[in-house]
């Protein structure tokens, strides 16, 4: 098994608010582990993203805080660090791919200027060598004519162009990790398969891990190792790709993944919706999140929370129907044909 | 329970987990359906604030803001009451106690007429601050109509409005004002429509600018699909959303007015006295600038906070109405 | 569950419908250029197409949200440029839309009763008296309660938020909605809610939809009939079910093969078709077929010729030179 290298235990992160505390993640632990891409399902407001942010702290603080927990980094405690020790870590050992190339790009800069600031402060590096660096990394996210392209302004490019661009400000540095939150959501579906591919290409050449966040289930298929699902603010399940796909366990997982409309689906069955809206963290429920939109609920699911039950090496569940002593239902209900 | 104890040895259970499932007994009944909650799945577990809660609990919680209203209230109440309440008129002139000091019977002193500056000051108040307060907000007015059409309709009118605002900030503002002194002579109303004639373009291309952005929206394209009139669409989606950010651009006006009446005052073009206003009355102050110079300073006071004041309380405001800060704090 | 489309006469039709916009001098934006379709009523018609292809700007030329540079566009026969007072107001009541955004198509400072109540009264179809009550009902088909009533937007979440919005298109009773993208702004889970309410009040109410999105795969599940669009024209026009089998025009191949498949075997074992490059602007767009730059097979007459839409089986059109 390859090495871990980024652990993250008993992540908690909250933020204030007017009204009280919003715990945006409650109590999160997992680990990354080398040239692997760990995929992060869930829906908006999980804490898929405040999550992610947290490893490179880039959630404003204050308002949020860390409660409790740990992120270490190749053994070095991420929590705890200042903002400029914070900086040697943005960018050179973990980079990060924002949701929306169209606001993250700074118009007033070219392109070459963007992907060379992570060598800003660097002076072992000289100015041509920091050129050469940039053109090449241009080169090898497949961005045609980077001698041009390394003088224009991010205007100048579409929409899909700007996304390598900004894959190749996260690169620049030969990170060792890499946070994609939501690379592909803006792009449209034929770009967007262009991108993935790119990605899955990197990571093969370069040898980084990749963080993926998104809450696209098409995208986990194609592209991820390993897979998160986060709910509430908590990891509800998780596994490798086709244990989530084929051995769902939760019956949130596999509500998201009945839910889709596929090209398969026959017009005139319904689909499966979960019902209902995620909850507010502002006032989490005390039992299990999904408790009010689980069709499976039990009295006891929103009482107390789950724990997570371990069911192979790699696939685990946080819910109470995996305890003993619950009744054993099938989750799935696409081949039962019960529909509600 | 005994399995479930095996599988809480294994470390991936974090202790909070563990903790919270073993404080109860669990028993069969715990493992009944009960199916999804209806209820709790559509709530909404926060308080409800309408849009002007939200802006007043920020402007309380901002402490610079608050204190800036609480001190134009108080200016406000003290120009209307503390002219009635005093023994001495504002043009009462006294030639036994002229350019006093600070004193039990006259507080602020006297001028160099014997005349109190307590009063004075609180009539020059009610000078300055009606003035600030009718021209910026009929400057609002007037530069919400026209730049509400101008944004919404565009076309010839916004081009022909546009142009007029281009050469009105072409000329300098000082001639423009010193021109109408000339023609309607100097006075309070001539005063106003001076300051208006050169002063309605800010609000009127800021509003137009907003409109523009607003109409493009999709909730104003919802009103045009339902068949909303025009009329309907700018008066219950467009303004209620320019409301906030035009209450910022009045409290942002009227500084900018008193200072301007204060300055035509003062070069001899505002009021003449012996009427007052804080503009006159730091005129009045600079002759005696050596022998009493506090007949200067007071005025000056007032003058600079009221629209320090005013400025805090403008930004207080922008900052409380501003969408992208809703619930963030 | 089948459906009652009545083809005898179309409820809109759109004859060589063009929308250009002027961007600056000498340049022309084509967002829409000739495009011919026409909607029968109770079915549902999808338009599919990536950002920039025309989708939405032929549905708000439905609406009358801009005003064409040329074609006509016909509903129930008329021309719905020539109306009259009475007339139009009528039009306003029977075709609808719901919008993309959840976020921006509700006004922030009107109450949820305020934006769902306020058409009903427009149209007499509620007074002050039994607004509350009319609300609630329409409120509760969309699955929202009486307490939702006198909140505001920002406190709903988007799933909610598009709910309330499509209750507020179905609260005047219209006969045809424009449905713009109206689940690609919400999650996974709400996606499904929202389609299931879309097709059971068709259902109930015998509506007829134009169903605009860029994800083919929930435009298969909804429509009846699939438009393929690609830079302001028509590629491809066909029943949902023969589109999907038989797909002519090397852009709706590519777009069917791009779509993230949420199986990962499947994902191991399918073949893809990828296509290089970007989507060009279309400003200015080339006088031939627009796909050319992009298209694995484009020849020589595809440069020259703007290929024509051709009825190759019954029901099935296509713009391509390859298919003869």
């Amino acid at each position: 098994m390859a090495e871990n290298i980024l652990e993250i235990k008993n992540l908690q992160f909250s933020f204030h608010t007017y009204g009280g505390v919003v715990k945006s993640v409650r109590d999160v632990s997992f680990n990354v582990r080398e040239g692997e891409i760990l995929g992060i399902v869930g829906e908006s407001g999980c804490g898929k993203s405040v999550t992610s942010q947290c490893i490179l702290r880039l959630n404003p603080e204050p308002p949020g805080f860390f409660e409790s927990g740990s992120i270490k980094y190749r053994g070095e405690e991420i929590t705890t660090k200042t903002d400029k020790e914070m900086r040697k870590i943005r960018g050179v050992e973990i980079g990060f791919i924002f949701q929306d190339p169209m606001t993250s790009l700074n118009p007033t800069a070219t392109i070459g200027k963007q992907i060379e600031e992570v060598f800003v402060g660097r002076k072992d590096i000289s100015k041509k060598e920091r050129k050469e660096r940039a053109l090449e990394i241009l080169r090898l996210v497949g961005i045609n004519e980077p001698e041009r392209r390394y003088r224009q302004y991010p205007h100048e490019l579409s929409g899909g162009m700007k996304q390598r661009v900004m894959i190749a400000i996260a690169l620049v540095g030969k990170p060792s990790i890499i946070i994609a939150d939501e690379p592909t959501t803006s792009l449209d579906v034929t770009i967007e398969a262009q991108i993935l591919d790119l990605l899955k290409d990197l990571k093969e050449k370069l040898n980084t891990s990749i963080i993926l966040i998104t809450h696209d289930l098409g995208v986990i298929a194609k592209m991820c190792d390993r897979v998160l699902v986060m709910y509430g603010g908590k990891i509800v399940e998780r596994g490798s790709v086709d244990e989530i796909f084929y051995e769902t366990s939760h019956p949130y997982t596999a509500g998201l993944i009945q839910s889709i409309a596929t090209l398969n689906t026959d017009k005139n069955q319904k689909l499966i919706p979960i019902d209902g809206t995620p909850p507010d963290l502002f006032a989490p429920p005390k039992g299990c999140p999904f408790s009010a939109r689980c069709e499976f609920a039990m009295k006891i699911c929103s009482e107390a929370l789950p724990e997570e039950y371990v069911l192979s090496p790699e696939h685990t569940c946080s819910c109470w129907l995996r305890h003993p002593d619950a009744p054993k239902v099938n989750i799935m209900k696409r081949d039962t044909k019960e529909g509600s | 329970m005994e399995k479930k104890n095996k599988k809480n040895t294994q470390d991936k259970q974090s202790e909070t987990l563990r903790n919270q499932a073993e404080k109860r007994k669990l028993t069969p009944e715990d493992f009944q359906f009960v199916g999804k909650n209806i209820e709790k799945m559509e709530s909404i577990s926060r308080p409800s604030l309408t849009f002007w809660q939200e802006a007043w609990r920020r402007i309380r919680g901002n402490r610079v803001a608050f204190f800036s209203l609480i001190l134009l209230i108080t200016y406000g109440v003290l120009a209307i009451i503390a002219p009635m309440l005093s023994q001495y008129g504002f043009d009462q002139q006294d030639a036994y106690n002229m350019s006093q000091g600070f004193s039990a019977a006259h507080w602020l002193g006297t001028d160099s007429l014997g005349r109190d500056l307590w009063v004075r000051v609180w009539m020059g108040a009610r000078v300055s601050l009606s003035i600030g307060i009718l021209a910026a907000g009929l400057n609002t007015v007037i530069g919400t109509v026209l730049g509400g059409f101008c944004g919404y309709y565009g076309g010839k009118l916004d081009m022909i409005v546009m142009r007029i605002i281009d050469i009105i900030y072409g000329i300098p503002q000082l001639i423009v004002c010193i021109l109408v002194m000339m023609v309607l002579g100097s006075g309070v109303k001539s005063l106003v429509i001076a300051m208006i004639i050169v002063g309605w373009t800010g609000t009127c291309r800021f509003t137009r600018g907003e409109v523009y952005r607003l109409k493009e929206q999709e909730f104003v394209l919802a009103a045009r699909v339902m068949g909303e009139s025009t009329f309907m669409i700018i008066v219950r989606e467009i303004i209620p959303n320019i409301m906030g950010l035009l209450i910022t651009n009045l409290a942002m006006a009227i500084p900018s007015a008193i200072f301007q009446e204060a300055f035509l005052s003062y070069i001899g073009l505002g009021i003449s006295p012996p009427q007052a206003s804080w503009g006159v009355l730091a005129k009045e102050g600079t002759k005696m600038m050596t022998a009493a110079p506090h007949l200067l300073y007071v005025p000056a006071f007032f003058i600079c906070s009221t629209v320090l004041a005013l400025n805090q309380l403008g930004n207080g405001l922008r900052d409380a109405f501003d969408p992208r800060l809703r619930g963030a704090d | 569950m089948g459906k009652n489309i009545d083809r005898s006469q179309p409820l809109f039709q759109v004859e060589d419908l063009c929308q250009y916009f002027h961007v600056a001098k000498g340049k022309e934006l084509k967002a829409v250029d000739h495009v011919n379709f026409s909607i029968y009523k109770g079915e549902t018609l999808g338009l599919v197409g990536e950002s920039g292809c025309g989708k939405s700007t032929t549905g708000r030329c439905l609406v009358k949200l801009y005003k064409p540079t040329a074609g006509k566009i016909t509903y129930k026969g008329k021309d719905i440029f020539s109306y009259n007072k009475q007339e139009e107001k009528e039009f306003r009541k029977n075709v609808q839309m719901i919008f993309q955004n959840p976020h921006s198509s509700l006004n922030p400072r009107s109450t949820v009763k305020d934006i769902v109540g306020y058409g009903m009264k427009l149209h007499g179809l509620a007074t002050d008296a039994d607004m509350d009550q009319k609300v609630e009902e329409i409120l509760k088909r969309v699955g929202l309660n009486r307490d939702h009533m006198s909140r505001f937007p920002h406190e709903f979440s988007g799933g909610q938020k598009q709910r309330i919005g499509i209750a507020r298109a179905l609260a005047v009773e219209p006969e045809f909605v424009i449905c713009d993208e109206p689940i690609s702004a919400l999650d996974v889970s709400i996606q499904a809610q929202v389609l299931n309410m879309l097709k059971e009040l068709q259902e109930e109410m015998g509506l007829t939809y134009l169903f605009i999105a860029h994800d083919l795969s929930v435009v298969k599940y909804i429509s009846d009939r699939v438009i393929v669009m690609y830079l302001g024209t028509m590629v491809e026009f066909a029943d949902a079910e023969e589109l999907y089998e038989n797909p002519l025009h090397p852009y709706t191949q590519v777009l069917l093969s791009s779509i993230p498949v949420a199986d990962p075997k499947l994902v191991r074992e399918k073949k893809r078709i990828m296509v290089k490059g970007e989507i060009p602007s279309p400003i200015n767009p080339p006088d031939c077929c627009r796909f050319v730059e992009r298209c694995p097979y484009a020849t020589d007459e595809c440069r020259s010729k703007l290929p024509e839409l051709k009825e190759v089986q019954k029901g099935h059109y296509v713009a391509c030179h390859r298919i003869k």
